[in-house]
């Protein structure tokens, strides 16, 4: 037992522990408008561990996440214009989800079950993603309407519902809070499943499909069904950030939104899903800095970024951080304290 | 009946000669080093920006039309040198550079130039046939498009360059132990991909708005036509324009352009789900079947 709890001191964890920490202080130590805006930077951590899944360990690597994380919006506001009791919001929230997953298992079958892969699931993805954009931007006449949902063109769907339990809205606090939580809880399914048979099996597709094929695994079906969890997770993150602004518009699912997430999670480092919370945080809050003096630049620092990461740090910023921790800090310490361990090896 | 099925032929023509020409430089950079430039569009883009700003110095058009190419394929030749030469073998980490490059270039280009040129009148007027009246520079558009094609079949088959490249695609090891230089003939074969959206740039630039998104209506289509197409660079270009450019022209002239590219789309969704190689697989499996 105490060795696993020494093998479990890593720079990744403590600084996974850290970061909780600092989560369940904000509150107490911030304003109630810096919390809501936290909340918002927790929602986008969903919709970066959504494609962490996906491309860190099973090496899909999509463009669609913004799509998913739109339709789930787009799906909630809908519902929320045709059924105005806020007591129903938990199933709109539900029914986000669930279309993100359907839509992504259909986009899923056609593409693994065809033997699609690699460069060209980033082609389809995108295309999938611009089509979806051009569409709900075109929808600005009073013909595009789902029941009494007016889709709005550019505008969007404004007002919408905010996500209520009984009736009790959940705002501010009790949505950073909800948020939080689900972060918690995705993280962890995330950390736990790398260690179990499930995970094994997403890291040895991501390796080498043809072998994971050969041992008896059906590949195309865990690359769609992992695919399609991932659109739910995207649509969760789409759901909440609707429910936070009370909006959605098609630039939701625009190109900026769609780089987001891949930026996020290749510069903080695609493999571990630490790295990618603590980068989102860094970036967001970076970005939101930056879009004071001037947003124009925000683009441009993004393409250096992903364009730098990619030459020099393959692995991502905050992942070769850690590694190099380990290596320089953290190992010479243990090895340390347990001389005589260390020596017998 | 005659004049509506010219109507249609001209359509075709103009989705054709749109898809071809858009995909070209793509499509070659992809079959040969199997990489997908996301930068594509604003290769294009920049084309467009070179022909504008060269025809407003009044240069004649033909003369801008080549150096806008040749610009934009001296530009590719700095990015394979800088950043793509680096990510050889790694097609995924390609895209999210490339993507980094697409991001600078168009936000570069909107800080720098504005957010649009004021664009020139489409050249060489109209002609009539029956009621209708239609624009010969889109016919010339068309001609040009399978003088490309009819090029790059040469290029590719009949030249030194051609045999290198083609046996490089085939088995790169073999290709390089046998002294082709690899590394070489992908950084010319990605100048040549960046010289073809150059021109298709350059081209389209006196028939549309200068914008530095522009190369997004570009872009989508011609991902369409790599993913039907396949990997060989000139059948699947080729047959899949063609397919596509039939299918785009119907939907549009039935249902209005916004039906047209959703068309694509699901074309594009159905045929992978069909034929996961594309048309160029289907072709050769059935050419390789007949020879044997």
């Amino acid at each position: 037992m105490k060795t696993k709890f020494k093998d479990a001191i890593t720079t990744e964890n403590i600084c996974a522990v850290l970061v909780l920490v600092f989560f369940i202080a904000y509150p107490i130590i911030s304003s109630a408008y810096q919390t809501l805006n936290m909340a918002n930077f927790l929602i986008t951590v969903i919709l970066a561990l959504s494609l962490a899944l996906i491309w860190g360990y099973t090496g899909i690597f999509s463009y669609a996440q913004a799509a998913f994380y739109g339709i789930g919006g787009y799906t909630y506001a809908i519902l929320c214009k045709n059924f105005t009791d806020p007591a129903l919001t938990p199933l709109f929230l539900i029914g986000g989800v669930v279309m993100g997953f359907l839509v992504a298992l259909f986009l899923g079958y056609f593409m693994f079950y065809g033997g699609v892969n690699d460069v060209f699931v980033a082609l389809v993805t995108m295309c999938f993603t611009l089509v979806l954009e051009t569409f709900l931007a075109q929808t600005a006449g009073s013909e595009w309407h789902i029941g009494a949902a007016q889709l709005g063109g550019f505008n969007g769907i404004n007002a919408v519902t905010p996500l209520t339990i009984g009736t009790f809205p959940v705002k501010n606090l009790a949505l950073y809070i909800l948020a939080l939580l689900l972060v918690i809880g995705i993280y962890l399914a995330m950390r736990i499943m790398e260690k179990r048979n499930l995970g094994y099996c997403l890291l040895s597709i991501r390796e080498n499909r043809t072998r994971s094929e050969m041992f008896g695994y059906n590949t195309a079906f865990v690359q769609m069904m992992i695919f399609a969890v991932s659109g739910a997770i995207a649509g969760l993150s789409g759901v909440l950030y609707t429910s936070w602004g009370g909006y959605i518009v098609p630039s939701a699912v625009g190109m900026t939104q769609a780089t987001m997430p891949v930026v996020l999670v290749a510069a903080g480092g695609r493999k571990n899903p630490t790295a990618v919370v603590i980068f989102t945080l860094f970036y967001l809050s970076l970005s939101q800095k930056l879009a004071a003096s001037g947003s124009q630049y925000s683009l441009v620092l993004l393409g250096l970024i992903l364009l730098l990461v990619v030459l020099f740090v393959p692995k991502g910023i905050i992942h070769s951080l850690f590694e190099i921790i380990d290596r320089k800090v953290v190992l010479p310490l243990k090895n340390g304290k347990a001389q005589a361990g260390g020596a017998a090896e | 009946m005659l004049n509506s099925i010219f109507n249609y032929f001209y359509q075709f023509l103009d989705s054709f000669s749109f898809l071809i020409l858009a995909v070209a430089g793509l499509a070659i950079i992809f079959g040969m080093m199997g990489i997908i430039n996301l930068a594509h569009g604003e290769f294009i883009m920049l084309g467009a920006y070179m022909f504008t700003i060269l025809a407003k110095a009044s240069v004649p058009l033909f003369l801008a039309v080549i150096l806008g190419a040749l610009f934009v394929g001296m530009f590719g030749y700095v990015v394979d040198k800088l950043v793509v030469s680096r990510l050889y073998g790694r097609p995924l980490d390609s895209v999210v550079a490339t993507w980094g490059i697409s991001l600078l270039l168009r936000q570069g280009i909107l800080i720098l130039m504005g957010p649009s040129l004021p664009g020139l009148t489409t050249p060489l007027g109209t002609f009539a046939v029956g009621e209708s009246t239609y624009s010969v520079y889109r016919i010339l558009l068309g001609v040009v498009a399978v003088l490309v094609l009819v090029g790059l079949y040469f290029l590719f088959m009949h030249t030194k360059f051609g045999l290198h490249s083609r046996a490089t695609m085939q088995d790169n090891s073999v290709a390089q132990s046998l002294g082709i230089n690899a590394r070489r003939m992908y950084s010319t074969t990605f100048m040549l991909g960046s010289a073809l959206a150059g021109l298709c740039g350059a081209l389209y630039a006196p028939t549309m708005t200068i914008t530095p998104t522009m190369g997004q209506a570009f872009q989508n289509d011609s991902f369409v036509t790599v993913i039907v197409g396949g990997a060989d660079p000139l059948v699947g270009m080729a047959l899949s324009g063609g397919v596509l450019g039939v299918i785009q022209s119907a939907l549009s002239l039935l249902f209005g352009t916004f039906f047209g590219k959703m068309g694509l789309l699901v074309v594009a969704i159905i045929v992978i789900r069909v034929l996961p190689k594309g048309f160029s697989g289907l072709v050769e499996k059935h050419m390789v079947k007949g020879k044997r």
